[in-house]
C-alpha cells in the first residue's frame, strides 16, 4: 500500500517529463527550430526598423500616435518618457524591447483572436480550452523556460515564445467574452435576414466585440512587458538585460534605470492602446 | 372578413419540443399526456403542439396568447430560427422545415423578414445601414441597397435620420427603422414578433395605423405576434389564439368573440367592448317575415303572411333578395281600405324606414334601433337583405357580452 502512506514517490511524473522532453529534443529539435523561423523573421524586421530609424523619428511617431488616440497630455507624456529613456542610455535596449513586445503581440493576436472567436462561438471548445488557458496563466514562467530553451535554444526568439505563452490567455478570454456579450437578439435578427455564420461574425459579432478584443490586446501588451525581465534570463536582449545584470552584480542603480524604462514604456503603450477602444 | 385569397403559408401538424428526448415527448403527446407530466418524466418542454392552419396571401394574421403560450416559438419556426421537431411549414408550397441551408438563406433574404420586440437594431451601424442590412446580406451592391433602404426609410418617415445611430432615436423611431429594415428587402411575408409591445400606448396606436397604411398601399402577408387583444382586434384580419403550445382557435375577431372555443379564449375577450367589435351583420337575425315581391302579390297576400306569423312588420324583397321596403300590418290595412283592390304593395312602404350597412358596428346602429318600433333591416353592399336587428336582439347581445365580461368577477354572497 505504498500509494497510501506517501513515504516515497510512486508516480515518477518528473522522470517521464524529463524523458519526454529529452526524446523531443533528440528527435524533433529541427522541427521546433523551424517553427521559430516566422517569429525570427518578424522580429528581425521589427528590430531593423526600430534600430535604424533615428530616435527623433521614433519619438515623433509615438507622439503622433499618442496625440491621435490619447490627446495632448498623453503626447506630452510620451515625448517626455522617450526623452528620459534615451538620456538614461537605455535607447537601444528600449528599441529591442519594443520590437520584442510588438512581435509577441502580433503573434498573440494571430493566434488569440481566432481562438477567442472559436471559444466565443462554441461552448464545447471553450470547455476544452479553459484548463489549457488556466495552466498557461498560472504555471510559473520559470517552469517552462527550460524546456523552451531546450527545444528552441537560447536567445530572443525563445524569450518571445515564453512571452506568448504568458500573454496569450487574456486576449483569448476577452475576445471570447466580447463575442459572448453580443446580444443574442442581434445575432437572431442577423440570421433572420439571411446572414450566414461568416456574415454574422463579420458584420455583427466582431464589430460589437471590438472594445473587448482591444482590452485583451492591451492586457497582452502589458503582460508582454512584464515578461521582459524573465525573458532576459534566457538570453533575450532589451531592457531586461540591465535589470538582470544589475541584480547579478548588486548594481541597484543599473537595475533601477532598466526597470524605470520598462515602466515608462509600459505606461505609454498602455495609454495609447486604451485609446484604440474608443 | 371573407377573402378570396390563396394560401400563402400552410402549417401542418407543427411541433416543437425543447429538450433532450423530443421523440419520447412526441410519443407521449400522441398518447394524450399533458405538458406538465411530460416535463416531469422526460425533462422536455413542449413549445408548440400540433399546430395546423393556413395563413392567406395579403392578410394580417395575428397569433395571440399569453407569454409562454408558444407564439414566439411558432413564428420562429416560420423562418426556421427555431428548427421544428416535426411537421411542415409550407411557404408557397415549399417546406421551410426541410429545405437545404442554401434555400433557407434565399427564403430569409428574399421572401420573409422579421421585426423584433426589442427592435434588435445594430448599434454599430447607422440608420441607413441598418435599413439596408437584409439587402447587404443578400449581396446587393452598395448603391442599390442604399437607394432601396432610403426608400424604405421614407415609407416610415425617417429618411431624414439616415445618418443617425439607433441609440439617438426614440423607441418608436427605432421600431420604424426595424420596420424599414423589414420592408427594404420587399418581402412577401413580414413576421412581426410583438413588434409594438415595447412602445407606449400612444406610439403603439400610431404604429398600428402606420402598418395598416402601409398595408393599404402594398398588401403583404403579415404574421403578427401579440399578447394584446386590442391590438389583435385592431389590425388582425384573422386571429389564432394559442394556449400552452396549442392553437385553440383560428378565426376572424368577430367569429372568436361570438363563439369562443373555450374559457381561455373567453377570458381573453373579457373586458372587450362588444359594441365596438360586433357589426350589424353579426347580430342580425333572419327571423322576421320576408315578402318576395311577385307580380300579382298584393297587400292582401302580404297581410295574410304577417297574420300567419303573428308579426307586425314585414320586409319586402325582390327576387334577388334586395330589400325594397318595410311594411307594417297597419299600413297594409289602410292601403287595402283606401285603394280597394290595388295591387301595389309599395304604397304601404314605411317612409322613414332606413337600412343599416352590414359593417356598421353595434354602437353605430344603436340610435336607429332605439328610434324605430320595427326591427332595423341590415343590408350588404349590394343592398341584399341579411336580416334585421330588433331592440330585443340588441339587448340580448349586450347582456351576453356583459355577462361574459363579468363572468369570473362575480363574488358569491
Amino acid at each position: 500500500m505504498k500509494w497510501l502512506t506517501f513515504d516515497e514517490q510512486t508516480i515518477p511524473l518528473d522522470d517521464w517529463v524529463q524523458d519526454g522532453i529529452d526524446w523531443l529534443v533528440e528527435n524533433y529539435r529541427e522541427v521546433f527550430q523551424s517553427l521559430k523561423v516566422p517569429i525570427e523573421k518578424t522580429l528581425e524586421g521589427l528590430e531593423w526598423i526600430f534600430h535604424s530609424l533615428p530616435p527623433v523619428v521614433v519619438i515623433l511617431l509615438f507622439v503622433v500616435l499618442a496625440w491621435r488616440f490619447g490627446g495632448k497630455r498623453l503626447a506630452g507624456f510620451t515625448a517626455g518618457s522617450f526623452l528620459l529613456v534615451g538620456n538614461l542610455g537605455m535607447w537601444t535596449d528600449a528599441m529591442t524591447t519594443l520590437s520584442m513586445v510588438i512581435c509577441s503581440v502580433v503573434f498573440c493576436a494571430l493566434m488569440g483572436i481566432p481562438l477567442g472567436i472559436m471559444s466565443g462561438r462554441s461552448d464545447r471548445f471553450e470547455v476544452l480550452l479553459r484548463p489549457v488557458l488556466d495552466a498557461m496563466q498560472t504555471t510559473p514562467p520559470f517552469v517552462y523556460l527550460v524546456p523552451v530553451v531546450m527545444l528552441f535554444s537560447i536567445g530572443t526568439v525563445s524569450g518571445i515564445l515564453a512571452t506568448i505563452i504568458f500573454a496569450l490567455p487574456p486576449l483569448i478570454r476577452l475576445t471570447s467574452l466580447g463575442i459572448r456579450q453580443v446580444h443574442p437578439e442581434l445575432v437572431e435578427a442577423a440570421v433572420s435576414f439571411g446572414a450566414n455564420p461568416w456574415q454574422v461574425l463579420r458584420k455583427v459579432q466582431l464589430p460589437l466585440a471590438m472594445p473587448s478584443v482591444m482590452a485583451g490586446l492591451n492586457q497582452t501588451i502589458m503582460m508582454a512587458l512584464s515578461m521582459v525581465v524573465i525573458a532576459a534570463l534566457i538570453g533575450a536582449g532589451g531592457l531586461g538585460g540591465p535589470v538582470v545584470q544589475g541584480l547579478n552584480t548588486l548594481d541597484i542603480g543599473l537595475a533601477t534605470i532598466g526597470g524605470l524604462s520598462i515602466v515608462l514604456l509600459a505606461m505609454v503603450l498602455d495609454r495609447i492602446t486604451q485609446g484604440f477602444k474608443k | 372578413m371573407a377573402m378570396n385569397s390563396e394560401v400563402k403559408i400552410r402549417i401542418e401538424k407543427l411541433h416543437k419540443i425543447f429538450g433532450p428526448h423530443p421523440e419520447k415527448a412526441l410519443k407521449m403527446l400522441g398518447d394524450g399526456l399533458d405538458k406538465e407530466t411530460i416535463f416531469q418524466r422526460t425533462g422536455t418542454t413542449v413549445g408548440v403542439h400540433d399546430a395546423s392552419f393556413d395563413i392567406l396571401e395579403g392578410e394580417i394574421f395575428v397569433v395571440m396568447g399569453l407569454s409562454g403560450s408558444g407564439k414566439s416559438t411558432l413564428v420562429r419556426m416560420l423562418n426556421r430560427l427555431i428548427q421544428p421537431t416535426s411537421g411542415k411549414v409550407l411557404i408557397d408550397g415549399q417546406d421551410v422545415a426541410t429545405m437545404s441551408d442554401a434555400e433557407l438563406l434565399e427564403v430569409r433574404r428574399k421572401k420573409m423578414s422579421m421585426v423584433f420586440q426589442s427592435f434588435a437594431l445594430m448599434p454599430h451601424m447607422t440608420v441607413l445601414e441598418n435599413a439596408a442590412f437584409g439587402l447587404e446580406m443578400a449581396g446587393v451592391d452598395k448603391v442599390t441597397r442604399s437607394e432601396r433602404a432610403l426608400e424604405a426609410l421614407s415609407q416610415v418617415g425617417l429618411d431624414a435620420y439616415m445618418d443617425s445611430r439607433p441609440d439617438e432615436l426614440s423607441g418608436g423611431m427605432q421600431q420604424r427603422v426595424g420596420l424599414a429594415r423589414g420592408l427594404a428587402v420587399d418581402p412577401d411575408v413580414l413576421l412581426m414578433d410583438e413588434a409594438f409591445s415595447a412602445l407606449d400606448p400612444l406610439i403603439r396606436a400610431e404604429m398600428q395605423d402606420e402598418l395598416l397604411n402601409l398595408q393599404e398601399k402594398h398588401r403583404r402577408t403579415i404574421v403578427f405576434i401579440s399578447h394584446d387583444l386590442d391590438e389583435a382586434m385592431r389590425i388582425g384580419d384573422r386571429i389564432a389564439i394559442m394556449e400552452g403550445g396549442c392553437v385553440v382557435q383560428v378565426g376572424t375577431p368577430e367569429e372568436i368573440l361570438q363563439n369562443p372555443a373555450n374559457d381561455y379564449v373567453e377570458a381573453f375577450f373579457r373586458g372587450v367592448d362588444a359594441t365596438q367589435i360586433l357589426s350589424a351583420k353579426d347580430i342580425a337575425r333572419k327571423t322576421q317575415v320576408t315578402l318576395i315581391r311577385h307580380p300579382g302579390d298584393g297587400p292582401r297576400a302580404a297581410l295574410q303572411r304577417l297574420a300567419q306569423h303573428d308579426r307586425d312588420y314585414g320586409y319586402v324583397l325582390d327576387a334577388k333578395q334586395r330589400l325594397l321596403g318595410v311594411v307594417s300590418a297597419e299600413g297594409l290595412h289602410s292601403v287595402i281600405e283606401d285603394g280597394g283592390d290595388s295591387k301595389d304593395i309599395s304604397r304601404a312602404f314605411i317612409e322613414e324606414a332606413s337600412v343599416v350597412q352590414s359593417t356598421a358596428s353595434m354602437q353605430e346602429i344603436l340610435p336607429e334601433v332605439t328610434a324605430r318600433p320595427w326591427p332595423v333591416p341590415v343590408v350588404d353592399e349590394q343592398g341584399r337583405y341579411l336580416g334585421a336587428v330588433s331592440k330585443n336582439l340588441f339587448l340580448k347581445t349586450l347582456q351576453r357580452s356583459h355577462a361574459r365580461q363579468n363572468g369570473t368577477e362575480e363574488v358569491a354572497p
